[in-house]
Parts: structure tokens; sequence; C-alpha cells
């Protein structure tokens, strides 16, 4: 109860909100690493993942590549890259590997999507005379909707949890607070650190399914 | 920890090797780290198995309630679902005033997620079991223990082992966080080695941790094949 009470403190006090170390600042890191890493990995593996279905085509890679994804610690790979040249220049360690975790779940999600299209809609489409890109764009992309944004969803919560695990390799976010905590020897502050970025985490997770439950109704009724 | 000769007073030349050129990939870290590697490895494993095993434990039965309760089912997916969402560094923090730094509180963590993947996977097995089978089961006299045990179980296996093993894969690369207390296996050599900047032991302290979750993965789909002889009979 003494370290509910503490952590409890520790949140309230203001002077833990402001400044370079602040909850603020890092909550801000934290939202601009989460969704600038949302974008760059939207752009690689959607277009790549929507062609791939499309053709039919390298469904082995596409499925397969979230498997291999689990087996890489997210930790060594933050280290590795931190060791290499690319550790040298700020940020972009951290945001390669983040990238790197979220194209995985993006990738699988978007292809199996695509993939599980009804043949006989995508048949129908094709004897109406569209061309390739009119039934990916009009007739397959849409139907694939609900699980693209799952793999967007999927991919959001699991940037969230890299970014915090990038503040021990140096990154900010977060999980600075809960690092901080930990070489402070500050239970209440690794504890607060804690709480917030699991609220953080809960409060995406649910952000992106209020949005997907809005979207494919939408779908439906321009249907 | 430094990949550095051992000072012995004298002024000498460093010996070119790769320790001393810090090389990614280093004959001479295998053999002279050969023990501390050994230990991390173990600890890495039993952390994972151990996590493993008391997450089976608590899912079997949680899942089953889950299937026998109707009211049951949603509160334990959603709090599963919840505890997934967490992040494993926030996680492991917020374990940290109930365990200390300890190995239980890494355990705790692990078993917390692999929690969401086994019920989930086994609570699927156990609903696509076909509404026949049940039937025929009854039918045939048996009791709902017999049911459980002989049929249904049995039946759910292949889905609950493809929960087991996403559970253990995913567990052998958490296990890597637990550094942060001290319990990390391999995860502590890629801690220190990051420190001190000891590219060998970070770049094989990580394959190391791939090797094992493969090598999990390998060993369970093997076990699979060998419980569930009737899903390799006639293709499909």
């Amino acid at each position: 109860m003494k370290t509910l009470s503490d952590t409890w403190s520790w949140l309230t006090t203001a002077t833990h909100w402001s400044g370079p170390d602040g909850i603020w600042n890092r909550l801000g890191e934290h939202l601009y690493l989460t969704v600038v890493c949302l974008l760059i990995s939207c752009l690689i593996a959607l277009p790549v993942a929507l062609v791939l279905g499309h053709l039919g085509k390298g469904g082995a890679l596409a499925v397969n590549i979230s498997n291999i994804g689990r087996a890489v610690p997210t930790f060594a790979v933050l280290v590795l890259l931190l060791l290499t040249p690319v550790g040298t220049y700020g940020q972009w360690s951290t945001i390669i590997a983040l990238v790197l975790f979220a194209v995985p779940p993006l990738l699988t999600n978007a292809y199996v999507g695509m993939r599980e299209v009804d043949r006989d809609v995508v048949r129908a489409a094709r004897g109406m005379g569209m061309s390739g890109r009119q039934m990916l764009w009009n007739v397959e992309l849409p139907l694939a909707l609900p699980l693209i944004l799952t793999g967007v969803r999927i991919a959001a919560v699991q940037l969230v949890a890299t970014a915090t695990l990038a503040a021990l390799a140096g990154g900010g976010g977060l999980g600075r607070i809960i690092t901080a905590g930990f070489n402070l020897a500050s239970t209440p502050q690794v504890v607060a650190g804690a709480v917030l970025v699991a609220v953080f985490a809960l409060l995406v997770e649910s952000l992106f399914e209020a949005g997907q439950r809005i979207a494919p109704s939408r779908g439906r009724e321009a249907a | 920890m430094t990949p550095r000769p051992r000072w012995n007073g004298r002024v000498t030349a460093p010996p070119d090797d790769c320790l001393a050129r810090n090389e990614w990939i280093c004959g001479a870290y295998l053999s002279s780290r050969r023990e501390i590697l050994w230990d991390a490895a173990l600890q890495h494993l039993q952390l994972t198995a151990l996590a493993v095993v008391i997450g089976l434990a608590l899912a079997v039965p949680l899942a089953l309630a889950a299937r026998r309760l109707r009211w049951a089912a949603g509160p334990v997916l959603g709090l599963t679902t919840i505890l997934y969402t967490i992040p494993s560094l926030a996680m492991f923090s917020l374990l940290l005033p109930v365990y200390g730094l300890s190995a239980a509180l890494v355990v705790t963590g692990l078993v917390l997620y692999s929690l969401t993947l086994l019920v989930r996977n086994i609570l699927a097995g156990l609903r696509a079991v076909p509404e026949e089978t049940r039937q025929a089961a009854r039918g045939m006299g048996y009791g709902p223990v017999r049911l459980l045990l002989a049929v249904e179980l049995p039946l759910a296996l292949p889905a609950a082992m493809a929960g087991l093993r996403i559970a253990t894969v995913s567990a052998v690369s958490l296990v890597t966080v637990g550094a942060i207390v001290g319990y990390g296996g391999l995860g502590n050599l890629i801690y220190s080695g990051m420190n001190t900047y000891f590219k060998a032991q970070v770049l094989t302290a990580s394959v190391l941790c791939v090797v094992i979750a493969v090598a999990a993965d390998v060993l369970l789909l093997g076990a699979q094949r060998l419980l569930t002889p009737w899903t390799r009979r006639g293709g499909q």
C-alpha cells in the first residue's frame, strides 16, 4: 500500500511533469516515435502486401515474416543497431528497430486480407471488364480493409511496446521514466512510469479498436 | 567484462586478435567466454521453461472455465487481452513492488503474457470440437470427465499446441527484457555488452536467443506430430 501512495505522490508532483525529463516531454517523444514509425511502416508494408496479395505471389514470405519477427528479441535488435554505425545518428537506430518490428504484422494481415477476398467477387469484377488496378482499388482493398486495419492496430501496439524498450538502449519516450527510476533505485518512479506506459498502450489499443469498428460499417454503407 | 588483455604491470603490445579489434564475429570470444555463455543460456532456458509450464497449468483450467461457464468467457478473454497489451518493460516494472529484483518477477511477467496466447488457443480448440462428435461420445455412455479427457482435449490439441509454440517463442524473446532486473538470461549479456560496446558479446548472445527460440519451436512441432498422429493420416 505504501508503494501505491508513493507512486501517487510521484505522479502528482508538478515538477515531474515539466522539463526535458518531465512526463509531458517523454509522452510527446513516445507519441512522435509511434506515429512517425507507424506511417513509415505502413508506407513500406502496405503497398508490398497489396501488390503481392493482388498477384497472389510471395505468400510464404508474407505469412512467415511474422513468425520470424517473433523469434528475434526486440531488445537484441535495438542494441545491435545501436552498436552499428547507424547508432551514431541520434534516433535513427531506434526508428529503424521500431519499423522492423511493425512491418511484419502489417504485411501478414494485409496479405491474408487480400487473399481472403471471395474469389467469386474477384472473378465477377474481372467479368465486368475491370482492369487489374480497378480491381485492386475498388474491389479487393475495400473488402480486405478489416484485416488491414487489424494489422495496423497490432503494429501500433507493438510500436508503443518497442518504443518503451528503446529507453533501455538510450532512446527517448516514456520508458525513460522507468529506466531512470531503476538507476535511482526509486520504486515509486519505476511504478509510475510503468502505469503511464500501460495506460498509453491501452489507450492506443482502444483508439484503434474504435476506429476499426467505424471503418468497415462505412464500407458496407457504400456498397 | 571489457575485451582487453589482462594488465600484468609491463607495457606490452596488445594482442591483435578479434577481441582487441572489437569485431562482431569472434571465435576467441566463444572459446574464452564459454562458461559465461553457458550460464546465461541455462538461465534463459530455466526462466522460459518455468514460465511456460506455469502458464500452461493456469491456462487449461481458465480455458475450461471459460468454455463451461458462459459468463466467464468475456472477462477471461478481456483480462488476458489487457495484460497482453501492456509493454514488457512496464509489466516487469509493475511487478517490482511485489517481487523486488528477483527471478520470480521475470517468470511472473512471462506467465501473464503466455496466458493470453494459451487461453485463446485452447478455447478456440475446444470450441472447434464438432457437436456431433460430442453427442456421439455421450451416446456411447461417456461421462463429462471422460468426454473431456478422451474426446475434447485431444481434439483441441492441435490448436492448443499452436498457441504453446507461439507462447514459447515469445517467452524466449521476452526473457531478454528481464536484464533490467538482472535476470534476463542471454539478455544480461546483451545489456552489459551494450554498456561496454562489446560487439561480439551482443551478437553472440542475440544469435543464441534466436537459436533457442527456433529449437524450442521445432521441438514442440515434433511433440505435436507425435501427440496427434491422426492429423497426419489422409492429408487434410
